[in-house]
């Protein structure tokens, strides 16, 4: 009972000294606000107002028709320029995609003589480049098509495919990266709040004057990662609720407490981390440079900014072994596709085992630390 | 004495928040002599000292020093040559990971002495005070005499005229503190100028040395003049007297009476036998035996660094005993673990209560901690509060209270539980006479009303002569133990402080005799606007400290490196390996032929077919699958009709991005199976009549790794050089170090360079490791020039470091800085600066905040010179647009730091 108690109040001091510590109380409040909405507003991760020109040797009707066709939000209004600036163009990177319509475009292509339009890519904006290209493509081809048969709508193709997007018919990015942004600052901030506590007490020697006491370092280290977890936590579901469902008008079909529930587990997980790391380092300096060695991928490679899928083999399964991939699932799953825990349950059994293993380890080594430093 | 006063100070006030702590002084300090500065806790005296300093910001009133008005900035700048200041705290301002002589080369260059002359005097003064057999050991090593005396020889580097010191033997031993008053003594003698010092102390008997006495109370000056005048006018025969008599609440001071101790004869509280702690070939603590009988109060004396606090830390179980076994209540403290502690209080020495909560909050958490019922603890913390005079602080933070204060809370503290054994370590060290008398008063009552066991350790020779019995300590052995008065006669000496220094001498541990006669004069130069070698100072002490640092060395090399075959091999945006599964309700050879264009595609892998539409939802749902194909019933026997059909395709839409590629993938399968003659039969579709060649500019595989290893390297020299510049400017905030840039002549913007360059050259080190793991782990061929890499990589690191020093700005814990430099640099650096998108295609907040990233314009030239072949000539609108980062970043952290405190 009595350790209990003492998990209680050691973890009720976290939350009074962090409350009272407004620079850091500002940071939080701005990663999961006006972060999280610069994050859904920045169109990061679609094709948005991609720069696009054109170098138009041709002048002719159908040489303006391809250069109106790329309309906003997807592309900036076309620009021309002149075919001998394209490489010096690209090279600056002033814009992503530079078409080269050749002369003679329109009437070698109602000769039938096959006339070629070159689409320039900068290869190096990986993402924009990838989805851009195949879109440029589209719209050439039915501008193309619509040109030769001189008419608005193509015949219709005798077999057809229907393509439906699911739980985002609209593809709206701001869906998808509000949610992310929300992980990854609580892989951030659970790992940096539990570990700074903890080197922070060190280094002013105020573990030492709990070890006298009747508490236990399980007692201090649980303390540290239910009380940061819980702040965490609250953040959270404020950030959900009022940043992402209110202010961004963003739709969520699944249950949020079953989402919060898998946040709480994840939080378990994030803290001990930070607890484990700053059983190692022993300034705030080297716990930063370590925290950057254990965040930044977990954060990078759990699949919530990249697909998990196209990672090597060996990292991607790696990266099974991280609850931050688990939680990205579990978000990914319960808040976009509205799915139950009877779908998931797997997920929430290795976040939990794997959160389970570290709490042991971080509390062991901080038992451990504690015993040698004094 | 020269006629002119060395300080004026005229109506001066100073407050913080609501809280008073000058209220009005009006005072001429003479120049040329000793000054001691006493008063209880709290009134004021580290402040006054602060502000003659020039180390606080002037709040009102008037302070003249050397004849100049200290308000003035320009007079600031042209005394901070001629004054030198100690601030309170053993070694605060020094570098504990800096040797001794590094720490005073350090002074020396922020006084801008060249090599040769600050050499000369490095070496003269630890020569003079003795610390020069000990020049290569580190400042963290050293005992608080050993850090007080380097703090000494760091103040007087630069021959100053006025030495201003804030309780410099506080918590010293009597042997240290009386080689530390021959030192000033002697430096004051022998220095060609008349030097003036000014002393705080809280040692009554030090005062009466002094030439020259302010006494303060609440902000105000109740005496002044020599020692001799006040004690005569008080009608006292010691300072101390005529201290108390000034007070208000002195008048009525009882006199200590200590009734005899009655001995129970039962089992000693403590005992140790043969207990030995070794730290590595260091033996701290060597065979001591102690045996401690209930109700006593036991006194533990020795020199700083004598393994007094060790000993006391074996005792309560912090420590585990190389050999020999310590003994509470009858059992080890290993074994009796919490019980055992339930019944002892500890008061380590330094204050080590939560600075940031509140008094009453402290005492609460503590009393919680012991298990205490909530009514039992209310009655005994506001007995104790009462007590110990802390009813006015109930409120405040452990943090704003002066040293005096904070002891006293970490001794209500260690009492809030009734404890039957109370270990002490220095529990009076800074506590003013008339606050040390309560606190005995209350030590006797416990002890002989109570029976409680006392064992602490004190610097103060009357409180030792209270004890039962004391034991004198040197080098980890117990020299001499019995009561004060045995002792003292066994000797045949005056006090007990000569029984103390005699048994010391005696053991070796008193030092060479002092003869200053090897420094020279400090040269004096005019004070430059900018001194390169000031800031090189800052540059060499933070290199030296980082070299010192391997931890941090190794991370901050390989943490970058790692992190780049992490993410090099890791973050790619190519779509692949897309998990499908098809549901083919027609199972013909038209419905085949169509999946198996899916099939053959490298993109894609197949899952289990779908059984029905429950499945195929579900499985969405869970992310099994990305996306799902369904072929209609009759699929195959339409197109032989030339009727129409349709396929139906889901695609999971979670990750948009993802989702638009797939969209792609199986758009352009289906217009493959849509044109195969061999199922459209006879007639082929029209070819569209042009064609659309799309090339894929530097990078014709359109790999990622070509784009995202020029990106994560730049993403690394975000990172890395923001936080630890950040902590490290921070770090000295937290820890007290910053006095010096407040009180030396170095200026803001040395202060911010020096301490930058190292990390300027850490950073474009990992720059350098990063560069060669492209060209040869990676692959990644430097197709352009490696001039303008090189070159945008130096600024771009400035630009980092630059970033951190901004955020440093704004935070005053490390752990508000780790966490400002981390987040507020992550999320421009991995989505706002180009990275996967465009910064130019960033729309909103992210966009202003991609721009003013120096990451937007590193990142053209990193992809522009490895991928794109790029030269100088193309990425020289970006390069110098980077280049105006470093000085627009240290032009705003030079606005937002502060030459003075608060």
């Amino acid at each position: 009972m009595q350790t209990l108690r003492n998990i209680f109040w050691l973890g009720a001091k976290e939350l009074r000294s962090f409350f009272r510590d407004f620079v850091l109380l500002g940071l939080v409040l701005y990663s999961f606000s006006l972060a999280i909405l610069a994050q859904a507003q920045s169109h990061a991760q679609e094709l948005h107002n991609a720069a696009i020109a054109v170098a138009d040797e041709d002048h002719s009707e159908l040489s303006r028709r391809l250069a109106r066709a790329f309309l906003p939000p997807y592309f900036l209004p076309a620009k021309q320029v002149s075919a001998g600036d394209i490489d010096r163009l690209m090279d600056v990177g002033a814009f992503t995609f530079i078409l080269d319509i050749p002369p003679n475009f329109e009437r070698d292509f109602l000769a039938g003589r096959r006339p070629t339009v070159q689409v320039n890519v900068d290869a190096t904006a990986m993402m924009q480049a990838g989805v851009g290209a195949g879109y440029i493509e589209q719209i050439l081809t039915a501008e193309l098509a619509k040109f030769a048969t001189r008419q608005d709508n193509p015949a219709p193709a005798s077999i057809g495919q229907t393509v439906r997007i699911a739980f985002n018919p609209n593809l709206i990015t701001s869906w998808f990266s509000s949610v992310m942004g929300i992980i990854s600052s609580t892989t951030m901030l659970a790992i940096i709040l539990a570990g700074a506590a903890v080197v922070r007490e060190r280094e002013h020697g105020t573990v030492e004057h709990l070890l006298v006491m009747p508490v236990t370092p399980f007692e201090i280290a649980m303390a540290k990662i239910w009380a940061n977890g819980l702040i965490i936590l609250g953040a959270v579901a404020l950030s959900l609720t009022f940043v992402v469902q209110r202010l961004l008008a963003i739709p969520i079909n699944g249950s949020v407490p079953l989402f919060l529930l898998g946040a709480a587990l994840y939080l378990f997980f994030a803290t001990s981390v930070g607890v484990f790391l700053a059983t190692i380092a022993r300034t705030m300096p080297q716990l930063g440079l370590l925290y950057l060695l254990v965040a930044v991928p977990l954060n990078l490679l759990s699949g919530a900014n990249t697909p998990l899928e196209s990672m090597p083999a060996l990292l991607r399964n790696a990266m099974l072994l991280s609850p931050s991939t688990h939680f990205v699932a579990v978000a990914q799953a319960v808040l976009y596709r509205g799915a139950g825990f009877d779908l998931i349950w797997e997920r929430f059994l290795a976040m939990g085992a794997i959160g389970g293993f570290f709490l042991i380890l971080s509390v062991w080594r901080f038992r451990s630390v504690s015993a040698q430093n004094g | 004495m020269t006629e002119l006063p060395v300080v004026r100070l005229r109506d001066l006030r100073h407050a913080y928040g609501r809280t008073r702590a000058l209220d009005g002084l009006s005072l001429d300090i003479p120049a040329g002599c000793m000054v001691g500065l006493v008063g209880p806790d709290g009134v004021g005296k580290s402040t006054l000292l602060a502000l003659i300093a020039g180390s606080k910001i002037l709040q009102d009133g008037g302070v003249e020093v050397l004849g100049g008005d200290i308000a003035k900035k320009r007079w600031r700048n042209e005394i901070c040559l001629r004054i030198a200041y100690m601030p309170q705290g053993l070694g605060k301002h020094l570098y504990p990971d800096l040797t001794v002589e590094e720490n005073i080369a350090f002074f020396s260059r922020l006084y801008g002495q060249s090599a040769a002359e600050g050499a000369a005097r490095i070496s003269g003064l630890m020569q003079d005070i003795g610390l020069a057999p000990f020049a290569g050991r580190l400042c963290r090593r050293l005992s608080g005499g050993m850090k007080q005396k380097l703090g000494l020889c760091c103040a007087l580097i630069h021959d100053p005229d006025l030495l201003i010191l804030d309780e410099p033997t506080t918590g010293v031993d009597p042997l240290s503190r009386r080689q530390f008053w021959e030192l000033v003594d002697a430096m004051r003698q022998r220095s060609e100028r008349e030097m003036s010092v000014i002393v705080a102390t809280a040692y009554m008997e030090e005062a009466e040395r002094f030439d020259f006495l302010i006494v303060m109370n609440e902000g105000r000056v109740l005496a002044t003049g020599a020692p001799r005048d006040i004690m005569a006018a008080t009608g006292a025969e010691t300072v101390e007297d005529a201290f108390v008599a000034l007070l208000p609440e002195g008048a009525a001071r009882p006199k200590l009476t200590i009734p005899p101790l009655a001995r129970d004869g039962g089992p000693p509280v403590i005992m140790a036998r043969g207990l030995t702690k070794k730290f590595g070939d260091f033996t701290a603590v060597d065979h001591v035996d102690l045996e401690i009988a209930r109700g006593e109060i036991f006194g533990f004396l020795g020199s700083n660094g004598c393994g007094k606090t060790t000993t006391m830390k074996m005792l309560t179980g912090l420590l585990e005993a190389s050999r020999g076994e310590a003994l509470l209540f009858g059992e080890t403290a290993q074994a009796s673990g919490v019980d055992a502690r339930r019944r002892v209080g500890y008061m380590s020495q330094g204050f080590s209560l939560y600075s940031e909560l509140t008094v009453r909050q402290n005492l609460d958490l503590h009393a919680r901690l012991f298990g205490l019922e909530p009514k039992v603890a209310r009655e005994r913390i506001g007995a104790l509060l009462e007590r110990f005079g802390l009813d006015d602080f109930v409120d405040a933070l452990a943090a704003d209270l002066p040293l005096g204060l904070r002891q006293r809370l970490s001794l209500a503290v260690a009492l809030v539980h009734a404890p039957d054994l109370l270990i002490l370590d220095e529990p009076t060290s800074g506590v003013d006479p008339i606050a040390r008398d309560e606190f005995w008063a209350l030590l006797i009552e416990l002890s002989r009303a109570q029976g409680v066991t006392i064992f602490l350790s004190t610097h103060f020779m009357n409180e030792a002569a209270r004890c039962d019995r004391i034991s004198l300590m040197d080098s980890g052995r117990i020299l001499a133990t019995g009561a004060p008065a045995d002792l003292v006669a066994a000797r045949g000496a005056a006090n007990l402080e000569e029984v103390f220094i005699a048994c010391l001498e005696e053991a070796g541990a008193a030092r060479a005799p002092f003869a200053p006669v090897a420094a020279s004069p400090a040269g004096r130069s005019k004070n430059p606007a900018f001194s390169l070698r000031r800031m090189m100072a800052y540059a060499i002490r933070e290199a030296q400290e980082l070299s010192r640092d391997t931890i941090r060395l190794s991370y901050a090399i390989l943490g970058p490196a790692l992190l780049l075959l992490l993410l090099g091999f890791g973050i790619t945006t190519d779509v692949d390996s897309l998990a499908f599964a098809a549901l083919d309700r027609d199972n013909s050879f038209y419905s085949r032929a169509y999946l198996s264009e899916v099939r053959g595609s490298s993109y894609f892998v197949e899952q289990p077919p779908i059984t029905d539409s429950r499945d195929l939802i579900d499985r969405m749902k869970s992310g099994g699958v990305s996306a799902t194909i369904e072929i209609p019933p009759g699929f195959g026997r339409d197109i032989k009709k030339g009727e129409p059909t349709e396929v139906s395709v889901w695609i999971d839409g979670a990750m948009p991005f993802r989702a638009e590629t797939i969209h792609g993938y199986l758009s352009a399968a289906h217009q493959k199976f849509v044109s195969d003659p061999a199922i459209r039969g006879m007639e082929p579709a029209p070819p569209l009549p042009a064609n659309i060649e799309t090339r894929f500019r530097y990078n014709q595989s359109f790999d990622s790794i070509y784009a995202m290893v020029p990106g994560a390297i730049a993403l690394q020299l975000a990172l890395m050089p923001a936080i630890l510049m950040a902590l490290a400017i921070v770090r000295e905030k937290e820890l007290g170090s910053i006095t010096n840039l407040y009180v030396t002549p170095v200026t803001r913007l040395e202060f911010l360079l020096g301490k930058q360059l190292p990390y300027i050259g850490l950073a474009f080190v990992d720059f350098f490791v990063m560069l060669l793991m492209a060209l040869y782990i990676f692959a990644v061929p430097l197709k352009g020039g490696f001039g303008v890499l090189a070159l945008g990589a130096l600024a771009y690191v400035a630009a980092s470091t630059g970033y951190g020093m901004v955020i440093s700005a704004f935070t005053r814990t490390q752990i508000a800085a780790l966490f400002g430099a981390t987040i507020l640099t992550i999320l421009p650096a991995t989505m706002f600066s180009g990275m996967s998108t465009p910064a130019a295609s960033i729309t909103g907040f992210g966009r202003f905040l991609g721009q003013i990233f120096p990451m937007t314009y590193f990142l053209p030239i990193s992809v522009g010179a490895f991928t794109k072949g790029l030269n100088f000539d193309d990425l020289a609108g970006h390069l110098a647009r980077l280049c105006l980062f470093f000085p627009a970043l240290v032009g705003l952290s030079l606005l937002l730091l502060r030459k003075q405190e608060k």
